[in-house]
């Protein structure tokens, strides 16, 4: 039991839980999944979904955050894709072509990566803070957006486009299909090889990697511009579930739902040691946790104090002090019927054990 | 700050030959100085620029308005310049500024008189700030994720208090809000004397109490400052709860400017005054910038909107893109200046 | 001295504090009576800042009574100690460097003037603190435009502001001078006099038998003793800090005595002309297999700037490298790595140790970072590479999945020695490789480096402790100014021949 509450999935795996519970018995069917036309269909399969562009998103700022870095810019970049995507396709005589459809993307794509490499440009080149660096196309960003789009929401009709945000793959939303892939390889890769260890390193401490030959600027160059990308993709799938690009609003606090989602999943925002299976945790909450309120039949309006009041509940449960509040509860216990005289048993040793992924 | 006289008690070590006041002012100037110089002087030149491209541009009028719409800009500033001193950082601002704006409206409309309505309203702010500071430094929770909490709890209080924008006609709270002193062509409202009253407020407190250079000392190192025996917890609930009584401020003047109190305004505000501390030169890292520098950065922001305005033919995004490269160019001119002093 | 006779000002009865299950403090005794400067010693992890802290309030004692000035109390924290005439420096100095020199020296204790800072006071007052203390800075500039040096005195300058009746020095003297270190000792000797009591803590044994009246020695948390200083033998006082004789020490003497380099060897590093603007002049030098060269001087004499110069940790601006007769540019970390050349830099929490990662991760970072992030080790090869360097290098705790700011300073050394060692270097460049450790681990690192260099390997060893260079180095090369101006001998070099160089007299 108390491995089981000491475990760093342990209070957002509970709070994911809570939220399903409260949903099933708010609507006892909430948790039913049905086969229709061939596609999966049901609440489950619709947090899948809509948690796509928030797993990307949220995937590459826990990288980010592992450097020690932040990034608030990937919601001017969804919108700088959605509009680069649908401004393409809305241009060229033929919506529906397969290849206007994969050049809008293969394009959106390309410019995102620059904005990240950008990003990285500034925070690992020009060693400027990762939160200011990245104001700065948070703020500018948006700007470019409705350059793009001439300020207007383009509204574009494209059947293969329109899959990715609503298309089915083997009875599966092609979006959460899309980003729960992406998701898997990037987290595979990271605790296969060595990028988790050498980008832990680099968030802990840069100057000690670099003296024992970690390519710190590189690897940080790599997470901005891997921020980037996974922001564009988001984006397309954003826009394609839209079908118009909304410079304005499109992903419109998506930096905070991913930089919540990353923190609720047991990543310090101070950066080292990281973990994506809780971000992953923490995208499902915040996914459903929109969800819940409209199963609850609550004012979407009032999402965000839902929404303040699960990271309140969540970060002051994974504070230090509450923590310690908490083994101290425990060991109390723990100590009081049996008092031998005896020193303490070797496995309450409270720090070495703490953060492991 | 003569230092002629020699100490009355005895100098134990051999004194080192007095020679102090030769160099009291050199080199010092510019590095503490330069950025908020270097504000000051993209604040002149825009002026001078739009001076020379559009008429009526350098009146008192366009400057008073300058101030009259970006008065409880300043104000949140002010406040932020307090947090992001500290080396801590508020994204609620927006929010609360919103929350009390919502609140004037509703207790008004309630029926609730002025003298009650105003307090509260500003209270407001002041507890959200309270529990910011807490959650900051009791619980050790990240400013960035504390006040992003703090951030959705108002915007959700707002749309519990009121989903629909609530309209202020109460007359006491019209007549302070149109309240208007006139010098020849400048006009100076009441909200633009409330915000200067407060940036004076903020530069006393901030360099001549003990409370404002525990501010700096923290930005400084907190540990440091801990181990000076500087009452740390204190001062850093402190900053938080002065900013949220800014933006609860800042609510009260930009409900006066409105006449109404809406959900949903203020978003992306919160950038708004962080842009204008960066760009009033204030180090994110805490320690060193100066709450008059975060005003000229707040004027620096409204001149972009205004010369915006009189270009005509130019869209409104472009603010957003001239604010991001002025960001880049601020930033830019910090990182060599912190460079060159290592 | 005659205190002994004076009531004490602090009395520390019976002091025990515990981590559980960890006992840092068993039972302890301490005293320290006004107008002495009293030394604090013993290893690392005896219990010295323990006791400081439990004095000062940082940690609450499970058992004991403190008294000052036979009052009993419990300080509530360091501000509270002030408070009631408790100062205390740490190592590093802990002001605030954005700061003004007399905001750093008088904050807390300020002049007013209704309700608001008087600035005019609070200048004035801090030029008569500072001018009591010899030092001839501008009040007004800020503490970071200052040596390090000065803003350790800045840092005593505060801590006696006000009713000073205890001055606690924690490890003042680890990154000053020779001349920075008189003159703190003339403070500190101008303080007793005045009737402070002074504890002072230090690592070099010279420098407390110098200036301190008596000592106290602690070892595991417990009491080992106090001494009068002038009756306390060097070698004795080892012995009551370590609890073993010397016979390490002297173990790493023997295997160097053995070590002899062939006449017609190339040498595995030659640089001619290095050097980099304001860090250290073009220098020569020659490094060969199996030789131990000693870089002496003092701080800031250019001897760690010449290290990371040979080490890609800086990149040089002029002059050339040679890797066993090759022409070669060590421009970055990653360089010098390819050529199988390690560095430890002198500043081991900023630039040494990764404490948020295991052991384990700590010693293969360097190998993984040389092959990659796509060819990561193999688990197997990785714990018994980590499994051979714990044995090896003693290093406790002994578990490689102990996060590393969990271990002392001496392990957390053996871990970075550990991690270079684990990349087989050729040159291997120890920049302070035994400050700040204990005189146990210190004794074990200099012997393991003595047995590198007898099986073959390059070492360049740097220490601000003289004897222990002239102790491991065939050849010395001395610095001066960021010049190097002698290269000597190790074998026949005197202490005396040695220190003369230093300080620029003449014979070379």
């Amino acid at each position: 039991m108390r491995d089981v509450l000491r475990h760093h999935l342990f209070w957002p795996v509970a709070a994911l839980v809570a939220l399903l519970v409260a949903n099933t018995v708010a609507r006892p069917s909430f948790l039913a999944v049905t086969v229709r036309d061939g596609h999966l269909f049901g609440a489950p399969i619709d947090i899948l979904r809509t948690t796509a562009p928030l797993l990307l998103v949220a995937l590459g700022m826990t990288l980010v955050i592992a450097t020690r870095g932040i990034d608030l810019s990937v919601g001017a970049v969804v919108a700088v894709s959605g509009a680069v995507a649908l401004s393409h396709i809305a241009s060229s005589p033929n919506p529906d072509s397969p290849v206007t459809v994969l050049t809008a993307i293969a394009l959106a794509l390309v410019l995102c990566l620059l904005l990240g490499v950008w990003n990285g440009f500034l925070v690992s080149v020009l060693g400027i803070q990762p939160i200011i660096a990245t104001l700065i196309l948070m703020t500018a960003g948006r700007g470019v957006a409705m350059l793009i789009t001439g300020g207007m929401i383009t509204t574009v009709n494209s059947a293969p486009f329109k899959v990715l945000g609503s298309g089915f793959w083997l009875g599966l939303p092609v979006a959460a299909v899309i980003a729960f892939g992406v998701f898997a390889v990037v987290a595979f890769v990271v605790r296969r090889t060595a990028l988790g260890m050498l980008l832990e390193a680099t968030g802990i401490n840069p100057a000690a990697s670099r003296l024992s030959g970690v390519r710190s600027r590189t690897l940080t160059w790599t997470v901005y511009t891997a921020s980037g990308l996974f922001a564009g993709l988001a984006g397309l799938l954003i826009s394609a579930d839209t079908m118009a690009a909304d410079a304005n609003n499109a992903g419109l606090f998506i930096e905070l739902d991913a930089i919540l989602a990353v923190v609720i999943g047991g990543t310090a925002l101070s950066g080292g040691k990281f973990n994506l299976s809780g971000t992953l945790v923490g995208a499902l909450v915040i996914a459903t946790l929109e969800r819940t309120v409209t199963v609850l039949g609550i004012s979407p309006l009032v999402t965000p104090l839902f929404m303040a009041l699960v990271v309140i509940a969540v970060t002051l449960l994974q504070s230090p002090r509450m923590r310690e509040r908490l083994t101290a509860a425990r060991r109390r216990q723990v100590m009081a019927p049996a008092e031998p005289p005896s020193t303490a048993r070797p496995d309450s040793t409270p720090d070495s054990t703490e953060v492991k992924a | 700050m003569t230092t002629s006289a020699p100490a009355p008690g005895a100098a134990p070590t051999e004194p080192v030959a007095p020679r102090a006041r030769a160099r009291k002012l050199p080199a010092r100037l510019d590095r503490r100085y330069l950025p908020v110089l270097g504000t000051f002087v993209v604040l002149a030149l825009m002026l001078i620029v739009g001076g020379t491209r559009y008429e009526n541009f350098l009146t008192p009028a366009v400057i008073s308005n300058l101030f009259i719409n970006n008065a409880h800009l300043i104000v949140l500033a002010v406040g932020m310049t307090f947090v992001i001193l500290t080396g801590g950082i508020d994204l609620s601002v927006g929010s609360v500024l919103a929350l009390s704006t919502v609140i004037t409206a509703a207790l008004l409309q309630a029926g609730l008189p002025v003298p009650v309505v105003l307090p509260l309203s500003v209270g407001a702010g002041t507890v959200i700030g309270l529990a910011h500071g807490v959650m900051i430094h009791y619980f050790q929770v990240q400013p960035f994720v504390a006040t992003l909490a703090g951030m959705f709890l108002a915007r959700g209080l707002c749309f519990l208090i009121a989903p629909e924008s609530i309209a202020i006609d109460d007359p006491s709270f019209v007549a302070l809000a149109s309240w208007v002193q006139i010098f020849g062509e400048w006009r100076m409202t009441s909200s633009v004397l409330i915000a200067l009253i407060v940036v004076g407020l903020g530069f006393l407190v901030l360099h001549f109490t003990r409370f404002g250079r525990t501010v700096y000392a923290i930005g400084g190192g907190e540990q440091s400052a801990l181990l000076m025996g500087l009452p740390v917890a204190r001062t850093k609930v402190l900053a938080y709860v002065v900013s949220g009584t800014c933006a609860g401020l800042g609510g009260l003047l930009f409900a006066m400017f409105s006449r109404s109190g809406y959900s949903l305004t203020g978003v992306a505000m919160e950038l708004d005054a962080i842009a204008a501390v960066v760009i009033g030169g204030t180090l994110l890292t805490g320690g060193t910038g100066f709450v008059l520098g975060s005003v000229l950065g707040v004027l620096v922001l409204g001149l972009i909107q205004t010369i915006i305005t009189f270009e005509g033919t130019l869209s409104s995004w472009w603010t957003k893109i001239v604010i991001g490269v002025l960001l880049l160019i601020f930033v830019a001119l910090q990182r060599v200046l912190s460079l060159r002093r290592t | 001295m005659t205190q002994q006779n004076t009531p004490p000002v602090v009395e520390m009865t019976g002091i025990s504090v515990e981590f559980p299950p960890v006992k840092a403090l068993d039972g302890v005794d301490f005293s320290l009576r006004p107008g002495e400067i009293h030394a604090l010693m013993g290893e690392n992890g005896a219990g010295k800042s323990t006791l400081i802290k439990a004095l000062t309030g940082i940690h609450s004692p499970t058992a004991g009574t403190i008294r000052v000035d036979g009052v009993e109390r419990r300080f509530s924290g360091p501000a509270d100690a002030r408070a009631h005439g408790v100062s205390t420096v740490y190592q590093e100095v802990n002001l605030c460097e954005n700061l003004t020199v007399a905001e750093n020296i008088m904050l807390g204790a300020e002049p007013r003037v209704l309700g608001g800072l008087n600035w005019r006071a609070i200048r004035r007052q801090a030029a008569t603190h500072l001018e009591r203390m010899g030092l001839d800075i501008d009040p007004g500039s800020s503490l970071g435009s200052h040596s390090l040096a000065v803003q350790q005195l800045v840092a005593i300058c505060r801590a006696t502001v006000g009713d000073c009746k205890v001055l606690i020095l924690d490890e003042p003297t680890s990154s000053l001078d020779t001349d920075e270190v008189a003159h703190l000792f003339t403070v500190m000797r101008a303080l007793r006099d005045d009737g402070v009591a002074i504890l002072f803590v230090s690592h070099f044994l010279d420098q407390v038998y110098e200036v301190s009246d008596h000592m106290t020695v602690l070892r595991n948390g417990t009491l080992v003793g106090e001494y009068v200083t002038a009756d306390l033998p060097a070698s004795e006082l080892v012995q009551h800090m370590i609890g073993r004789s010397m016979d390490v020490l002297e173990a790493a003497e023997e295997v160097l005595e053995q070590a002899e380099r062939p006449a017609d060897a190339t040498p595995l590093l030659q640089v001619v002309g290095l050097g980099r603007k304001g860090s250290v002049q073009p220098f020569d030098l020659d490094l060969y297999e199996g030789e131990v060269v000693g870089l002496a001087g003092l701080l800031g004499s250019g001897r760690t700037e010449l290290a990371r110069l040979l080490t890609g940790a800086d990149r040089a601006d002029t002059g050339e490298a040679r890797v066993a007769g090759r022409p070669t540019r060590l421009r970055n970390p990653r360089a010098a790595m390819r050529h199988r050349i390690a560095y430890t830099s002198e500043d081991r929490k900023g630039e040494g140790v990764v404490d948020g990662l295991t052991v384990r991760e700590n010693i293969v970072l360097a190998l993984q970072a040389e092959r990659g992030w796509m060819r990561p080790l193999p688990r197997k090869q990785v714990d018994e590479l980590v499994a051979k360097y714990i044995q090896q290098l003693g290093i406790r705790p002994a578990d490689p999945e102990a996060l590393l700011r969990n271990l002392s300073g001496g392990n957390q050394q053996k871990v970075l020695l550990a991690r270079w060692l684990a990349t087989a270097p050729k040159l291997l460049v120890l920049d302070e490789p035994t400050r700040g450790i204990d005189v146990g681990a210190k004794a074990e690192i200099q012997k393991l480096v003595a047995e590198l260099a007898a099986d073959g390997m390059s070492v360049v060893f740097i220490s601000a402790e003289l004897e222990e260079v002239l102790r491991i180095s065939h050849r010395i090369a001395v610095l001066r100014d960021r010049r190097k101006v002698a290269e000597i001998d190790g074998n026949r070099a005197s202490m005396d021949q040695v220190v003369e160089l230093i300080a620029g007299g003449g014979a070379a």
